[in-house]
């Protein structure tokens, strides 16, 4: 019942949030953060009490917990829950990043407090969901349902921001975007169950049985590209990326904190989970492209980032940089590789939200992104800086940071496969280090729009960034305890890629 | 009496009893004009049809006539119609208050058009569908025009007039042909006919004819033109009426139809309607992107809905009668909640001599600051209609895109993929359109007391069924299942 109270919750306290609005501005942001506060409890209670050793040979699945019940039996379709360490990891960082998603809104929301919060749960809760089902119609439903309150999100409180977009077209945007490509993947799901249903007579929506489905090598190759666009939009991949700078660039910070740290990283969850088990020998084919892909992720992300004046879409390109090594690790396919796609997700996740954050407080004193305006900012707000420095840092992963382990694990373990795609992706590293100094020198720097002092960073702020500080800090540092936790469920990924490659004969 | 016409009055008598109603409802209106009383009247008359339809289920097949049968899927098609109807006769009972002509006729009608649909949704034969959908389409005039004094209003009734007409005329042509070459009327043996000499163009021609004259009542592309100006006019309590149980009563008779006489098994008929399908979900979402008026763009938006319906048909194997009924409950359960709320923020009616609803979209600006509740309601429609999880229209969609993969009709699923990634583009419009606050802008809202009344309280109820389908779809796609399997 622990992984159905992991959804309810945020739900819950959704509702509560709304219905606590009559009581006054605080009740709902006391109670959203108590919510987030408990789901982050009830997963650090999990992580603790249970064992993350590592699998069986052969074994297909390292569920350390599973729930299940009847749900569409005429489909066999039943909710069913399971965690393993890859999902703990992420459900823990949603509790986490929830909940800084509530404190950095504190004061920059003022409007409808109560519908806010229900929002930001709700993603929340929709999030977990999609963290925990594997059931194929469950994942979808989980996959699809948290888009509404993000888009309400980024259409009633967000920003708008540059000239020529308005923060209803940058949600609507990002909705069309994710729904019409998660119905891709509802097709490519049906395709599946379909195929297993020919092949054994049952319909049943269970990764665990869909695991084994019989598919010719067209079919696999279609289905598997059904569910890669649908996680490549999220992620989002190159060519399927429009939503995203808008989105960002317009959505309120809590909007972009969730966005950037986690749901984005459900896409990758999506593709470590069930693009690469479910069609091992398609993804292995399509690896190279893949791996371009990120390539071209890496590169363009890192260039757009640099020409940017609006500070969140710089940091939106940034992202997408981020990501493509993101790809790169998933498609290499060693252990070594998917372990380092691990800890970067996380590191970028601290990162992104740390570097959101920041520009949403810069916004709530100067009321604008745009850097041209900035400049100098060091004399005139006293801490936010350094902490911007640090955040930086970690982004252009610099060793010390958790950022600077998962960039490196991922093209350690990409080399051996694919040698020449980490060369250029390394220099990738160096565009990394340009747009980071520009973000350092146009706003920090140089000379001043201004001389009068800005409001200086209260308690709630200061305590916030230090904890994110710390967080990137410790796993760049030892990042042996998110490495141990993961290391089962990246086992058994990269035994059912490893299958394949024997039998092929590629590098492995 | 014999066993068998007794066993043909048991079942055949929702319809009698919803006859009966209208006679009952005409002499109370001769005796004495009460608008309440008319309305409890048709209330009842319509409940007493519903529980002896639900009574009726353990009978099975039952023939009544030549003409007509009772069968598990007339009674499903019952009691979708009836249950709309229902909700119709809740909100107009609101909506009229404020209309200053006669009031009570507007239940005759209602009823009538009901007794219409419940004979459809039994109709074995040609005679008795074309009387059904007859009976069905010549109260609708008059419903449609009830308001006759505002030009919207008159113009849609005319016009829905004029091209029943010519939709009734393709369907009576058609209809001689195929008698003229075969002799008869009767759906199975027309269909043994049209599978024996399918060839002959003469049938072609009628089938096609007939076709054509459905696809008039269904608003399928390129016969949809009549649906947004027919929807914006015409009164909110009419215009739900037309978007439910007509079209539900129509498709069900096509499915019939379908089933029996028109299953040609040939490539080209199904890469004809395949192709109609894809252009009317294409045509009705494009053309519903740049409405500003709330129920032209539900009107755009039903012709798609009946395009992705189609795509049941042209499989019309595997799971596509399952399809079709799980589709229909979610689209009326939805379409009653989107119309509910318009006619709830039109009620009571207001004479303007233009068109009277609150149909323009500016009217919705900001309803949730001010009504919550019922925009919640709209709110679950849209996405409902948009096909997001956990609302009944995404069990439907999934249904569709089901069959469409099961059948391996590519295209078909791209359609629908297409088909909804445009149509989520107004459906978000209407849904952030309702949440906008716009300070000092008065706008047409319920009236205080709508969540009291019945037909505030009928829309809440079908918003939490379309919550509680989404949720929890079993026990309704176990109840079509069986309808379909048997």
């Amino acid at each position: 019942m622990t992984l159905v109270w992991l959804i309810l919750i945020p739900f819950i306290g959704g509702l509560l949030c709304w219905q606590a609005e009559r009581f006054g501005d605080q009740a709902p942001r006391w109670i959203a953060l108590g919510t987030m506060l408990l789901e982050l409890l009830l997963v650090l209670g999990l992580w603790i009490g249970s064992d993350f050793s590592l699998p069986a040979e052969g074994a297909t699945a390292a569920w350390t917990l599973e729930w299940q019940a009847d749900w569409i039996p005429r489909f066999g379709i039943q909710v069913h829950l399971a965690i393993d360490g890859l999902s703990l990891l992420m459900i823990a960082l949603t509790g986490l990043l929830g909940a800084m998603a509530v404190i950095c809104s504190w004061k920059e929301i003022v409007l409808r407090v109560g519908f806010f919060h229900l929002n930001l749960l709700w993603i929340l809760g929709g999030v977990v969901g999609v963290f925990l089902a594997i059931d194929m119609f469950l994942f979808f439903l989980f996959w699809e349902m948290m888009l509404v309150p993000m888009y309400f999100l980024i259409a009633l409180w967000g920003h708008s921001g540059s000239k020529g977009s308005s923060r209803i077209g940058a949600a609507t945007k990002f909705f069309i975007y994710t729904q019409a490509s998660g119905l891709l993947m509802l097709i490519a799901i049906l395709g599946l169950v379909f195929a297993h249903h020919a092949a054994t007579g049952n319909y049943t929506f269970a990764y665990a049985d869909l695991l084994n489905t019989p598919l010719s090598e067209t079919t696999a190759w279609w289905l598997m590209l059904g569910f890669f666009v649908a996680f490549a939009v999220k992620l989002p991949v190159v060519p399927l990326h429009g939503w995203l700078p808008d989105a960002h660039a317009q959505a309120p910070t809590a909007g972009s904190v969730d966005l950037a740290g986690i749901l984005l990283k459900t896409a990758a969850y999506g593709m470590l989970r069930f693009a690469l088990p479910l069609f091992p020998e398609a993804s292995h084919a399509f690896a190279p492209i893949a791996m371009t892909l990120g390539l071209i992720g890496i590169f363009y992300g890192a260039i757009l980032a640099c020409g940017q004046r609006d500070l969140k879409r710089l940091i939106a390109y940034t992202s997408i940089s981020h990501m493509g090594f993101v790809l790169i690790g998933i498609y290499a396919g060693t252990e070594l590789a998917l372990q380092g796609v691990v800890a970067l997700m996380v590191a970028h996740a601290f990162s992104a939200a740390g570097l959101f954050i920041l520009s949403g407080q810069l916004y709530e004193r100067l009321h604008t992104r745009d850097m041209r305006l900035m400049g100098g900012l060091w004399g005139r707000i006293r801490g936010l800086p350094g902490f911007a420095l640090v955040f930086v840092a970690a982004s252009l992963g610099l060793p010390g940071t958790a950022n600077f382990v998962g960039e490196f694990m991922v093209m350690f373990g990409a080399f051996g496969v694919a040698p020449w795609i980490v060369v250029i992706a390394s220099a990738g590293l160096i565009l990394a280090a340009v747009y980071s100094l520009f973000i350092m020198q146009r706003v920090y720097y140089g000379p001043p729009a201004e001389e009068t002092p800005l409001a200086d960073l209260d308690r709630r702020e200061t305590i916030l960034l230090f904890g994110i500080v710390a967080l990137v800090v410790f796993f760049g540092i030892y990042p042996q305890p998110l490495l141990d936790t993961s290391a089962g469920a990246m086992q058994i990924v990269q035994q059912s890629v490893q299958q394949v490659g024997a039998m092929t004969g590629g590098p492995q | 009496m014999s066993h068998d016409a007794v066993m043909a009055l048991l079942a055949i008598s929702p319809l009698i009893v919803v006859s009966m109603t209208v006679v009952v409802v005409m002499l109370l209106i001769a005796w004495r004009r009460n608008h309440t009383l008319s309305a409890i009247v048709t209330a009842i008359g319509l409940n007493v049809a519903l529980l002896a339809l639900l009574f009726g289920w353990t009978m099975g097949t039952v023939d009544v006539t030549s003409v007509l049968v009772v069968d598990d899927l007339s009674r499903f098609g019952g009691v979708l119609v009836l249950m709309s109807t229902l909700a119709c006769v809740t909100l107009a009972h609101h909506y009229l208050e404020g209309y200053d002509g006669p009031r009570d006729e507007f239940y005759l009608l209602l009823l009538s058009a009901a007794a219409g649909g419940l004979v459809l949704v039994s109709a074995r034969h040609m005679t008795t569908l074309f009387f059904g959908i007859e009976l069905l389409s010549m109260p609708l005039f008059g419903m449609l025009a009830y308001t006759f004094r505002d030009r919207g209003a008159l113009e849609s009734g005319i016009k829905y007039m004029v091209l029943s007409a010519a939709a009734t005329a393709f369907l009576l042509f058609g209809m001689a042909l195929l008698y003229a070459v075969t002799g008869t009327l009767d759906f199975a043996e027309l269909g043994a006919a049209l599978s024996r000499d399918g060839g002959d163009p003469w049938l072609l021609a009628g089938a096609g004819l007939m076709l054509v004259g459905l696809a008039f009542k269904l608003s399928i592309v390129p016969f949809h033109l009549w649906t947004p100006d027919v929807y914006q006019g015409g009164p909110g309590p009419a215009t739900t009426f037309l978007a439910t149980a007509s079209k539900v009563a129509v498709f069900l008779v096509l499915l019939r139809l379908f089933q029996s006489t028109l299953a040609f098994h040939q490539d080209w008929w199904h890469d004809l309607l395949g192709f109609i399908a894809v252009i009317t979900m294409l045509v009705g979402n494009l053309l519903a992107l740049t409405q500003n008026d709330l129920k032209r763009l539900l009107g755009y938006s039903s012709i798609a809905h009946f395009g992705y319906l189609l795509v049941a048909l042209v499989v019309n194997d595997g799971l596509a009668v399952e399809t079709v009924g799980v589709y229909l409950v979610t689209y009326v359960l939805t379409t009653l909640g989107a119309f509910g709320v318009v006619t709830l923020v039109s009620s009571p009616y207001v004479a303007t001599g233009g068109t009277a609803d609150a149909s323009p979209l500016h009217h919705y600006r900001g309803l949730f600051w001010r009504r919550p509740y019922l925009t919640a309601v709209m709110t679950v429609s849209m996405l409902s209609l948009a096909g997001i999880p956990f609302t009944a229209g995404f069990i439907g969609k999934f249904y569709i895109i089901a069959v469409g993969v099961e059948a391996h009709r590519w295209w078909l699923v791209g359609s629908v993929v297409l088909g909804s990634a445009i149509g989520l583009y107004y459906y978000l419009r209407v849904m952030v359109t309702l949440f906008l606050h716009e300070p000092g802008m008065q706008r047409r809202d319920a009236t205080h007391d709508w969540a009291e009344r019945a037909g505030g309280m009928v829309v809440l109820g079908v918003a939490a069924l379309v919550i509680l389908l989404g949720l929890y779809p079993t026990p309704m796609i176990n109840w079509v299942s069986w309808v379909a399997g048997s």
